[in-house]
């Protein structure tokens, strides 16, 4: 390693440094610009609410002194730049305001929801990624053959069908009909309140208690909702394998190691996966990111306590700081999660640097 | 325009068509779409993509003559309601009596007017931010390519969410937001293709001749970049109508009685388990369409951009 280092004079390393540090620069740059954006976003919406938000505190008989007032203490009478400043800072107290519908801070609400959304995309992610890889990898090397069409029946069904009525059928089929599964919700109301929440990940939490019986009842009502998410991940992630594989197997070192005498299990495997391995981190990332959102859908269907679900049923209360703050960290996770995917992508891939 | 006079008879309409040796531009024109349609014809998927979508466009126009009952008022409720497919109710009836087949076949026009509006709104915006951007370059593209990054950043159904949330329900606000959160793609795709030609000669001739910036991105640059803007917009409807959809199984979208899918899904959603015709109806007809557009999207990339897919 020091061998590297001594290789290069002071003044390419200096120079490399000032490279890596305006790269680096322009990249935290980037990702300020549209934090930005995102809270110019929400606090634009939350001005438009057609809602005056002073008579919905002081309803609409107050006398005129009593709403000038409040206006002015709710800084309603600031300049737009002013209140924007003000919702900023306010943002980075992690102060969301209150919820008028649970009447808790907002952020108290979220911390307390998004664990159930992370949990069920997590096992969306797994599953689609374990079982979405290996197909897109089947139909690029079976190119036009079974494999490749079943693959893409696969990917076109889930491109086309609404994920919630996907739920609903899903419900129907095997909670009603064949009584496979749990029903909505996470745990059987009997096990409700046995567990006491560390992560807030019943799965998590209830395999740290060591408790099998709420684990196995977790899992059970689980498993469709996350094999619902699953199957949209896998859509997408097999189409992507697919085309990134086709790309692989068509290089010229795929030809040498045919040639060399490689078993084609290992060209397939080991070399062109590999190679394919590095945009797929990023597919995959942005797949994870997208059921982060995709699951108020399907937490509606599934009466799953998770943040889409927050979000839809302060919708419904037209509880705008709740609805603002939600749609905020939603969106702050998706920017994380996809400037994540792009610093793995800087890591693995050499061209990258 | 003598030569155009010319074709008799199919083969030599074919002849004519296919000629190496056109002698006007509307013939060569007309020439090229003949060769693209007979690629597009050989791919059965994408005519069947095809075929979908007339069906839903001829549907959606003699919707009042291809519906059997009135989609919002019901029958009689005592005896009607939640009856299963049958000679009178062909789809069943719903928990209001109504005829579900009359509703879908009205709903059709809701899902392409959403389709319709949203391309309408968000292509032209897209393709003049893209364009001006890549054309202009320097601070204007940093700042318009700064905005566009936002709004691609955001979750788009959250964000449609939050725009539904804050307009109040309906139909026209659930176009509104999906319009808002549709156009940034487009964008970028017009601006990749703008900067492939924004240095190639004819634009430098025409520079050269004393055209404005205006005149030289509306005339010269963006007819070249509609294409790939189209076909980006084709794959992206059946997102479109999936989102709309789901905006309406939200109660965010069109509002009862009005016959929008996503919303009569809703609907059925409660009486789920013991009269499912309610809420899978609907749900088969959103899936039909969406993949109709799906294919239909597919094909055309094929035909009119190869490179794309392997």
């Amino acid at each position: 390693m020091t061998d590297a280092v001594n290789d290069t004079t002071p003044g390419e390393r200096s120079r490399a440094l000032l490279t890596f540090a305006v790269a680096a620069g322009r990249f935290l740059l980037m990702l300020a610009i549209t934090l930005f954006g995102l809270l110019a976003v929400t606090f634009f919406i939350g001005r438009i609410v057609p809602v005056d938000p002073v008579l919905a505190v002081v309803g609409d008989r107050a006398p005129a002194h009593v709403y000038a007032r409040v206006r002015e203490e709710m800084g309603l009478d600031l300049p737009l730049w002013h209140q924007f400043a003000i919702y900023i800072g306010n943002v980075f107290r992690a102060d969301f305001g209150n919820s008028i519908l649970t009447s808790r801070p907002v952020v108290e609400d979220v911390v307390r929801y998004f664990p159930a959304t992370l949990e069920l995309a997590t096992l969306g992610t797994l599953l689609g990624t374990i079982f979405g890889v290996p197909l897109g990898v089947a139909a690029a090397v079976k190119r036009g053959k079974f494999a490749d069409h079943f693959v893409r029946v696969i990917g076109l069904v889930g491109y086309s069908a609404p994920i919630f009525w996907l739920g609903l059928l899903g419900l129907l089929v095997f909670y009603s009909k064949l009584g496979w599964v749990a029903g909505p919700g996470r745990l059987d109301v009997t096990y409700e309140y046995m567990l006491t929440p560390v992560t807030g990940m019943v799965l998590v939490d209830a395999a740290l208690a060591g408790d099998w019986a709420v684990f196995r009842n977790a899992i059970s009502h689980i498993a469709l909702p996350s094999a619902l998410l699953g199957y949209y991940s896998l859509a997408y992630i097999s189409r992507m394998t697919r085309s990134f594989m086709l790309n692989e197997l068509s290089q010229e070192y795929v030809t040498t190691a045919r040639v060399k005498g490689l078993s084609e299990t290992r060209i397939i495997w080991g070399h062109a996966l590999r190679n394919a391995a590095v945009p797929l981190i990023t597919v995959i990332a942005l797949s994870y990111a997208h059921l982060l959102e995709g699951s108020v859908l399907t937490e509606t269907v599934f009466a799953w306590p998770g943040l889409g679900r927050y979000i839809t049923n302060s919708l419904q209360n037209a509880d705008m700081n709740a609805v603002l703050g939600g749609t905020l960290v939603i969106g702050i996770v998706f920017v994380a999660v996809n400037t994540f995917s792009d610093l793995l992508y800087r890591l693995f891939d050499p061209r990258t640097r | 325009m003598a030569e155009l006079a010319a074709p008799s008879g199919k083969s030599s309409l074919r002849e004519w068509l296919t000629t190496s040796e056109p002698r006007s531009r509307a013939q060569a024109r007309l020439g090229n779409a003949y060769r693209s349609w007979v690629a597009f014809s050989r791919n059965p998927l994408a005519m069947f993509g095809l075929f979908i979508v007339l069906v839903l466009i001829i549907v959606a126009i003699f919707a009042d003559q291809l519906a059997t009952h009135s989609p919002t008022v019901g029958g009689d409720l005592r005896t009607e309601r939640l009856q299963p497919p049958s000679a009178a109710h062909w789809l069943g009836t719903d928990n209001q009596a109504r005829d579900i087949y009359s509703r879908l076949v009205h709903g059709s026009r809701l899902t392409l007017m959403v389709v319709m509006l949203v391309t309408v709104i968000a292509m032209p915006v897209g393709l003049l931010i893209g364009t001006v951007s890549g054309y202009m370059g320097g601070w204007i593209d940093a700042v318009l390519m700064r905005i566009t990054d936002i709004f691609l950043a955001f979750p788009r159904l959250i964000l449609a969410l939050a725009f539904v949330a804050a307009l109040g329900p309906g139909i026209v606000n659930a176009i509104i937001a999906i319009a808002i959160t549709s156009w940034p793609p487009y964008a970028r795709i017009a601006r990749a293709e703008t900067l492939t030609i924004r240095n190639s000669d004819f634009v430098v001739a025409v520079r050269l001749q004393g055209a404005s910036p205006f005149r030289i991105i509306t005339r010269h640059i963006m007819p070249l970049c509609v294409p790939s803007v189209i076909i980006r917009v084709t794959l992206d409807m059946a997102g479109i109508i999936l989102t709309a959809a789901g905006l309406g199984f939200l109660g965010l979208g069109a509002q009862p009685p009005t016959p929008e899918w996503g919303a009569m899904i809703a609907s059925g959603r409660q009486f789920i388990i013991d009269y499912w015709w309610v809420a899978t109806m609907p749900g088969i007809a959103i899936f039909v369409v969406s993949l109709g557009f799906n294919l239909l999207g597919d094909g055309l990339r094929d035909v009119l951009d190869p490179k794309a897919e392997k």
